[in-house]
């Protein structure tokens, strides 16, 4: 599937978001731009911290209330302003048309309640079944994921499940109500390897068999390269650089990217000694001016006193590094 | 002490963001403030109450009995005359010096047991821990109140009784204390290099243990003052002509339908104090647990 | 820890803490200063009377064996007579019992039904103007001396604004219901005596609030504090990821994970509405077992004091027993794996 086709499901236009603490805001977005449509699956990357999960959780408003605060930009979320709607509609958004699977399946699930019930439950709040054809749903969804004896597993307490089962669950959930977008923060990252591989591809079958555009938020190039149509390489709260999954893995454009595969073992080159990017994401208490990445750039110079927009570098990228957009220029 | 001395001088800010932190979550919660000023003031009126009361507490005075309050006796007389308002300010010292006295007692026996239990191990710690079990198990107000009774009705078994039932408590929060820290690196290694349990417990653990001791008590203040003057009001505390507050309501209590200021102040007097200490040890167990910090 | 384990631990304690309270109260007669058997033979009793007291008492046997004799009267349920009513302290306790058990439990609900309402409300909207509201309360039930409380109510809504009654559990004319089960309230109901019953009902409510203050703030507290902490659990977040509705999330999801800590919470309640009925019944003139032992402990009658601490403690003991397993059955993760 390529990208650029459907509809834009979710629109984020130069967002910055800060979270007020006693120390003063941090500035945890700085203006990040980044849009999904319909069917493709996307992927959002960068270190923990860089802003991946916020965004998303920003632009469900799931965020908890209080400490963060959206300084700027605007979202569109189904052609609409979620900042804007009010509890109770954002309520028929939310697993209706965009559901969100969380890292941490542990302690996702009720823990008094049956599986059963909670899957049921989330059914029957966006559909008009009886509780009879919503069983048969639920089951229906938890054997799409591969789940033996699914009506053993709705009678079950969820600390009776292993994380990897538990994360089933979740995600039998939230395509239960065939939403159009799903967002998927780091959703192997609490699990052992070995589930890992087959959890990711269960979310990208049925997403694929469903048409449901899918947002990959994760730490791991590896994971996403294997996934996403496109990707979205986030650096302290700003969009580093984005494009068709093949062509930036090809030929990263910013340096940003380039140091995050030369970390990845066999990717760049096998049996070559790990790499890793030397420094620490910056301050954004007090956010230095100009890059962000500036500090631990290879190819940093004076230019990069100045923040570089994010501008098309070829028909298939963008990137936000004065090199390449100067290279670009000249070709 | 050396890796403290570094990390200030890497950041010279780490004592003043300490503060800032501190007002922060201060500034969260006026109540706590509140409560600060509340415990202020009872400490100060206990020192000064000679200076402050404008009257003897015991001075009898015919001619005014059951006065009302006005500018001569701000809080009215009693029914022999004597000035409420200088027996309250007096009746701090009872009031809450035992309830200062209950919670000192407690505290120091139940951490030094407790903390022993804890560092010592083994058969006597197990011994120890199921005899406070039982203890637990057991309803102290009413435990204390027979043993109050039993030893007869004065301010001073009242608070032997009291201490005596609160002991249990405090025995299981510091040897808790003492076992989380004894798992501790840098106690492991101090014990690797064959320090004494004693020394243990000077130096590295009582130090450690204090801070969640010294907020459970200033919790304990508030309950305690409230024990202190019900008992005293159920006649098993202090003894007439004492100025005590829960005495003071007790003896009110016959005069209360039309004299209300008698009971009124001495009540308001242990509610107030009491207030203000249960907001300042919520605030203190705030600023100290990080996890509950925001509530 | 299995569920069964877990009870025979609990009853194995429980022997302990009775034989506990057994040796407490024993050891608490014993340090009663002066000579009980002058006590009760009188002041002018003869050396003869006395050695005779004495001898009835059990106190010229020596102490191991005085405890033993203690304990086979406790298990037989023989406390001892009260030197001031003249009857056995168990025959008085049966009788004044019910009075303080009417009161406890209209307060406990009392305490229940505005404190879990309001505490979930507090931690909903923190910060908000309900969660100041509900946080004041609860500081002032924590800081509030019971037996002044009582006094204050009784001059508003008594003498000032004559809309409750200030005393007694019944009006002066109404008869008590036939005594069956020795509630007021269900015994006038048995017996059809409507005006009994509501005499009962507008008694009850004073008493029952004052002593239901203090037990809704720390109800309230820890409903605000564990609904806090549920709250931001993970689950609740996938509740709202996937659209559920607030009511859902809240009374589905959040409360009752928030309920089953407070549970236990029930069992301490239960010791302080103990003593805070001491307290209250005696503001009241409320004829129950804390009426009871304040004239005890005004009379020195030692053997109805110590009658009462036995069978309070045991009740606690048993009642926070039951509390606990309570909670084991309400958790499914103790009960599943049991």
């Amino acid at each position: 599937m390529s990208a650029a086709q459907g509809d834009i499901l979710l629109d984020i236009d130069d967002l910055s978001l800060e979270f007020r603490t006693f120390r003063g805001p941090v500035k945890a977005l700085n203006g990040i731009s980044l849009n999904v449509r319909a069917g493709e699956i996307v992927g959002v990357v960068g270190e923990s911290g860089c802003g991946k999960s916020v965004t998303m959780m920003a632009a469900t408003r799931l965020l908890p209330k209080g400490g963060a605060h959206i300084t700027g930009g605007a979202v569109r979320l189904f052609g609409s302003d979620p900042m804007k709607l009010s509890e109770r509609e954002l309520q028929h958004v939310r697993g209706r048309q965009v559901s969100t699977i969380f890292q941490e399946p542990m302690n996702a699930l009720n823990p008094t309640r049956r599986i059963g019930e909670q899957v049921i439950e989330v059914i029957r709040r966006h559909q008009r079944l009886s509780s009879a054809a919503a069983r048969q749903k639920a089951i229906g969804l938890l054997r799409d994921m591969l789940i033996s004896e699914p009506e053993r597993i709705m009678q079950a307490y969820p600390f009776e499940l292993s994380g990897g089962m538990r994360q089933r669950v979740l995600i039998a959930m939230a395509f239960s109500c065939e939403p159009k977008l799903i967002i998927a923060d780091e959703p192997t990252t609490a699990l052992d390897v070995t589930v890992q591989a087959l959890i990711l591809s269960l979310i990208r079958q049925k997403a694929v068999s469903t048409g449901t555009a899918v947002v990959f938020i994760s730490h791991d190039m590896a994971v996403v390269s294997q996934l996403c149509d496109r990707l979205y390489v986030l650096y302290a709260g700003r969009v580093a650089e984005s494009g068709a999954t093949a062509a930036v893995l090809a030929a990263p454009a910013h340096p940003y990217t380039r140091a995050l595969i030369r970390c990845l073992p066999g990717l760049a080159a096998p049996k070559r000694p790990l790499e890793q990017i030397p420094g620490t994401l910056p301050d954004m208490l007090n956010p230095p001016a100009g890059c962000l990445f500036r500090a631990r750039c290879r190819e940093a110079d004076e230019r990069c006193i100045e923040v570089p927009p994010l501008s098309p570098i070829d028909p298939a990228r963008r990137a936000a590094c004065w090199r390449r957009i100067e290279e670009a220029e000249a070709a | 002490m050396a890796i403290q001395a570094t990390g200030a001088a890497r950041h010279p800010s780490a004592a003043r963001e300490g503060l800032n932190r501190i007002w922060y979550r201060v500034k969260g919660s006026p109540l706590t403030l509140v409560g600060a000023a509340i415990a202020l003031i009872v400490l100060i009126v206990i020192v000064a109450a000679p200076v402050l009361a404008p009257y003897p507490p015991d001075r009898i005075s015919l001619s005014a009995r059951l006065a009302a309050p006005s500018l001569q006796h701000l809080f009215g007389t009693d029914e022999v005359g004597r000035d409420l308002f200088s027996r309250v300010l007096y009746g701090a010292r009872a009031s809450c010096g035992i309830a200062f006295a209950i919670v000192i007692i407690s505290t120091v026996v139940g951490s030094i047991v407790g903390c022993l239990s804890g560092v010592i191990g083994g058969i006597v710690d197990t011994a120890i821990m199921r005899l406070m079990d039982v203890f637990l198990a057991l309803p102290a107000l009413i435990l204390a109140m027979a043993l109050a009774a039993a030893l007869g009705p004065s301010l001073f078994n009242a608070m032997l009784a009291v201490a005596v039932v609160r002991v249990p408590a405090y025995v299981r929060l510091a040897r808790g204390q003492t076992l989380a820290l004894r798992n501790r690196t840098y106690v492991k290694a101090s014990r690797s290099f064959g320090a004494s349990p004693a020394y243990l417990l000077r130096w590295h653990i009582l130090p450690n243990a204090l801070s969640p001791i010294i907020v459970q008590a200033t919790l304990d203040l508030g309950g305690t003052i409230l024990t202190a003057a019900a008992l005293s009001f159920i006649g098993l505390g202090a003894q007439p002509p004492t100025s005590e507050w829960g005495s003071m309501v007790s003896s009110g209590r016959n005069y209360f339908l039309d004299q209300w200021w008698y009971i009124t102040f001495p009540g308001l007097a242990i509610l107030i104090s009491a207030m203000g200490f249960n907001l300042l040890g919520d605030g203190l167990r705030d600023m100290l647990d990080p996890r509950l910090g925001g509530r | 820890m299995s569920l069964l384990s877990t009870i025979l631990r609990r009853l194995v304690l429980l022997v302990f803490v009775v034989a506990g309270v057994a040796i407490v109260t024993f050891t608490i007669s014993h340090l009663i200063p002066g000579d009980p058997a002058q006590m009760i033979a009188g002041d002018k009793a003869s050396a003869e009377t006395l050695a005779h007291v004495r001898q009835e008492l059990g106190l010229d046997k020596p102490v191991t064996q005085q405890f033993v004799i203690y304990v086979k009267q406790l298990l037989s349920g023989d406390l001892g007579n009260s030197l001031r009513t003249r009857r056995p302290v168990a025959t008085d306790i049966a009788l004044f019992l019910p009075a303080t058990l009417e009161l406890g439990i209209t307060a406990l609900l009392m305490a229940i039904l505005i404190g879990v309402p309001l505490g979930a409300l507090s931690a909903i909207y923190k910060d908000g103007p309900v969660d100041q509201a509900a946080r004041v309360v609860s500081v002032a039930g924590i800081s509030m001396p019971v037996f002044w409380f009582g006094l204050a109510l009784i001059i508003v809504f008594y003498v000032k604004i004559p809309i409750l009654p200030g005393s007694a559990r019944l009006d002066l004319g109404i008869t008590a219901p036939p005594r069956m089960t020795g509630f007021f309230l269900i015994d006038s109901l048995v017996a059809g005596d409507l005006a009994a019953f509501r005499s009962t009902l507008y008694h009850l409510v004073l008493p029952a609030f004052v002593l239901a203050f203090a037990n809704l703030g720390i109800i309230t507290r820890q409903i605000r504090a564990s609904m806090l902490d549920v709250l931001q659990e993970d689950y609740v977040r996938t509740a709202r990821a996937n659209g559920l509705s607030r009511s859902t999330i809240i009374l589905r999801h959040a409360l009752p994970n928030a309920l089953i800590p407070s549970v236990t919470l029930l069992g301490l309640a239960f010791g302080d509405l103990l003593y805070g009925a001491v307290l209250t019944e005696t503001i009241f003139a409320w004829p129950g077992m804390g009426s009871y032992v304040v004239s005890s402990i005004q009379t020195l009658d030692f053997p109805a004091i110590m009658g009462f601490t036995v069978v309070a403690s045991l009740g606690y003991v048993l009642i926070n027993l039951a509390v606990d397993l309570t909670y084991m059955v309400l958790d499914p993760q103790i009960r599943e794996l049991g």
